[in-house]
C-alpha cells in the first residue's frame, strides 16, 4: 500500500519535516512502522510488546495538533520503541525476565519516554532483551532470542539486543536502551548502527528497571548521526526521581553537528584496547582512525583492572537488587543469569569497596588523558556478531567464551561513565562498531566526531542485510 | 562433604544468605563465583592510599 510504504526507510529528522509540513501524516508514518513490524519482526523477535492502539491515539493527537497551527516538536510523528525495561503506562516492566511479568502495570512512562513524546515522537512497542540486562548476546530463554537484521542466525548483542535489531532492521528510525557495561554500544556494534552511550548521570533513569545502580546508563540507538542527536537533545534535563542525574543545564548539540572535527584530537587507544581483536574490530579502529588522521595511541592505565573491578561491582549490585527474587523464584530465572546472580551474591564485600575505591583512582587517572586528547578510539566489541548460541571463539589460537569476552572493551570506559558514540563500520559481510569516546560532560564532541565521520562514508548504518 | 574448598564456603554462603544452590546449580555458580573471585584478585592486589575514597554515588 503506497500510502503506508512511503516513510520506509526515512529517517527520524525527514520523517518529522515531512509531518510538520503536512506531507505525510503522524498517521500514516504510524501504520508504516506497524506494518515493517508485522512483516519482519516475526523473524527478528526484536519487540515484545506493540502499542499499536497507543501508537494510533498519539499520532492522532500529532496530526491534530499540527493541524491546529501548533509546533509539536522536532520528533513529530516519528515511530520510536524503548527496551522492555523502561515503564510504558499499562504494561508490566517485564525487564527480559518471566518474573517480573507477574508486576501490576506500570502507572506511568519511563521520563525518557515522556520527553520523546513531548518533542512529537510516537513509542510503538518494547523490546526484547537479555533478561535483567546481565547479559551481552541478545538470547532470552523466555522471549527467544532477537536476532540480527543482517544475519538472522546472528546474534543481535546485548542487553539491549531488541533495540539493535529494530533500528538494524528498519523497522523504527529510533529506539532507548540502556547500558550498564556495554549494553548499547555492543547491540550498536552487531547490528551497524549508531548508539549513544552518554555520560554518567547525563539521561534520567527514572522509573526504568535497574541493574546496577552505579554503573547504569540509558541513551538513543539511531540509523544517523543527526538522528542520535536529535533523540537525545529531546530527553536531557535534570529529574529529582534520578538521584544520579545531573543537575547541569541541557546542552543541546543537534545544531553543533555540523562544526566538524577540526581542531580536535584524536588518538587511538593502545594496549588492552588493541588486544583480543578480530582482524575486522582491527580493520574497523584503522578506518576510523585513518579518516580522522589519528595516529598518536595513548595508554588508558591499568584497562584490565578496571574491568575486573566493573565486573565485581555489577555482579555483586545485581545480586542485591535480585537477592529477594533469588530467594524465593530461583528457578524462574535464566539459569545463566540466576548462576550468575548467586555468585555474585557471595563476593566478599571487601572486594566490592576496594572496586569502587579504584574506580576513583582509575577515574583520576583517565581524566588526565583528556587534558592532551579530545577524543580515544577504541574498538566496541572484538569480533562481528558471533552466531547464535555460539559459547566460544578462538582468537590467536586460543578457544575463549564468547559471552565473557564480548564486552571486554567496553567495560573500561562505562565504569567512569565517560560518553560514547558507538559507530557503525560497515564491513561485509558483518558491520562493527568502534567507540568514539569523550571526557565527561562532552557528548557534543563524540557526536561531532560521528557526524564527521558519517560525512567521510566511514561509517554508516547499512541497510538491513539478512531481512 | 564438598569437593572443593570453595563448594565449603558456597555451601556456608549460601545458609547464610538463605539461598538454595541445587546441586545441578553448583558447577555453574562455583565456575561463576571462580571468575568473580579471580577478577576480584586483580582488584585487591593493587595498593591504593588508605585516604581513597569510594566512587559509589552518593551526594547530601
Amino acid at each position: 500500500m503506497a500510502m503506508t510504504a512511503s516513510s520506509d526507510g526515512m529517517s527520524a529528522s525527514d520523517i518529522a519535516l515531512a509531518v510538520a509540513a503536512r506531507r505525510l501524516s503522524a498517521a500514516e508514518v504510524t501504520e508504516a512502522a506497524l506494518a515493517r513490524i508485522r512483516k519482519h519482526d516475526g523473524l527478528l523477535n526484536a519487540f515484545t510488546d506493540v502499542t499499536a492502539e497507543r501508537a494510533r491515539a498519539k499520532a492522532r493527537e500529532v496530526d491534530a495538533a499540527i493541524a491546529a497551527g501548533k509546533n509539536v516538536g522536532p520528533l513529530a510523528g516519528v515511530p520510536f520503541a524503548v527496551k522492555n525495561l523502561f515503564d510504558v503506562k499499562g504494561l508490566s516492566t517485564r525487564a527480559g525476565s518471566k518474573i517480573n511479568r507477574d508486576l501490576p502495570p506500570a502507572a506511568r512512562d519511563a521520563t525518557l519516554i515522556e520527553r520523546m513524546e513531548a518533542s512529537g515522537a510516537v513509542l510503538v512497542g518494547a523490546l526484547n532483551m537479555g533478561e535483567y540486562a546481565y547479559d551481552f548476546t541478545g538470547e532470552n530463554v523466555h522471549d527467544g532470542p532477537s536476532r540480527n537484521p543482517h544475519d538472522p542466525t546472528r546474534m543481535s548483542g546485548g542487553s539491549s539486543g531488541g533495540s539493535g535489531s529494530a533500528v538494524g532492521g528498519g523497522l523504527v528510525p529510533l529506539a532507548l536502551g540502556s547500558d550498564t557495561n556495554g549494553s548499547i554500544r555492543v547491540p550498536s556494534s552487531f547490528c551497524g548502527i549508531f548508539g549513544l552511550k552518554p555520560t554518567y548521570g547525563r539521561l534520567s533513569r527514572a522509573r526504568s528497571y535497574p541493574f546496577v545502580a552505579s554503573l547504569d546508563h540509558l541513551g538513543p540507538f539511531a540509523r544517523n548521526v543527526r538522528d542520535l542527536a536529535l533523540a537525545y537533545d529531546a530527553m536531557q534535563g535534570g529529574d529529582a526521581d534520578d538521584a544520579a542525574c545531573t543537575t547541569r543545564p541541557v546542552e543541546p548539540v543537534t545544531a553543533q553537528l555540523v562544526q566538524g572535527v577540526g581542531g580536535l584530537k584524536v588518538a587511538i587507544a593502545g594496549g588492552y584496547f588493541q588486544n583480543n581483536l578480530f582482524p575486522e574490530a582491527q580493520e574497523a579502529v584503522a578506518r576510523v582512525a585513518g579518516a580522522l588522521g589519528a595516529t598518536e595511541t595513548v595508554v588508558i592505565p591499568e584497562a584490565a583492572r578496571a574491568r575486573a573491578a566493573a565486573y565485581i561491582i555489577t555482579t555483586t549490585e545485581g545480586a542485591s537488587l535480585h537477592l529477594d527474587r533469588l530467594r524465593k523464584r530461583p528457578r524462574d530465572f535464566d539459569p545463566a543469569v540466576r548462576d550468575r546472580l548467586i555468585a555474585g551474591a557471595m563476593v566478599p564485600a571487601v572486594l566490592v569497596d576496594r572496586a569502587q575505591k579504584f574506580r576513583r583512582w582509575y577515574r583520576a587517572k583517565v581524566l588526565e588523558l583528556f587534558k592532551s586528547v579530545d577524543v580515544i578510539l577504541a574498538p566496541a566489541t572484538p569480533c562481528v556478531a558471533p552466531k547464535l548460541g555460539q559459547a566460544t571463539f578462538v582468537l590467536d589460537g586460543v578457544e575463549l567464551p564468547v559471552r565473557a569476552n564480548i564486552g571486554i572493551h567496553t567495560q573500561p570506559i562505562s565504569f567512569i561513565g565517560l560518553p560514547v558514540v558507538a559507530v557503525p563500520v560497515p564491513l561485509e559481510p558483518m558491520p562493527i562498531g568502534v567507540q568514539v569516546i569523550a571526557a565527561p560532560w562532552r557528548e557534543d564532541i563524540a557526536l561531532r566526531v560521528a557526524h564527521a565521520l558519517e560525512k567521510m562514508g566511514v561509517a554508516a548504518a547499512p541497510g538491513p542485510r539478512g531481512i | 562433604m564438598a569437593a572443593d574448598p570453595l563448594d565449603d564456603y558456597i555451601d556456608s554462603a549460601a545458609k547464610a544468605l538463605g539461598l538454595t544452590v541445587e546441586e545441578a546449580w553448583r558447577q555453574s555458580v562455583r565456575a561463576n563465583l571462580e571468575v568473580s573471585l579471580r577478577l576480584g584478585r586483580l582488584v585487591d592486589e593493587f595498593t591504593l592510599p588508605d585516604e581513597t575514597e569510594p566512587a559509589s554515588v552518593y551526594s547530601a
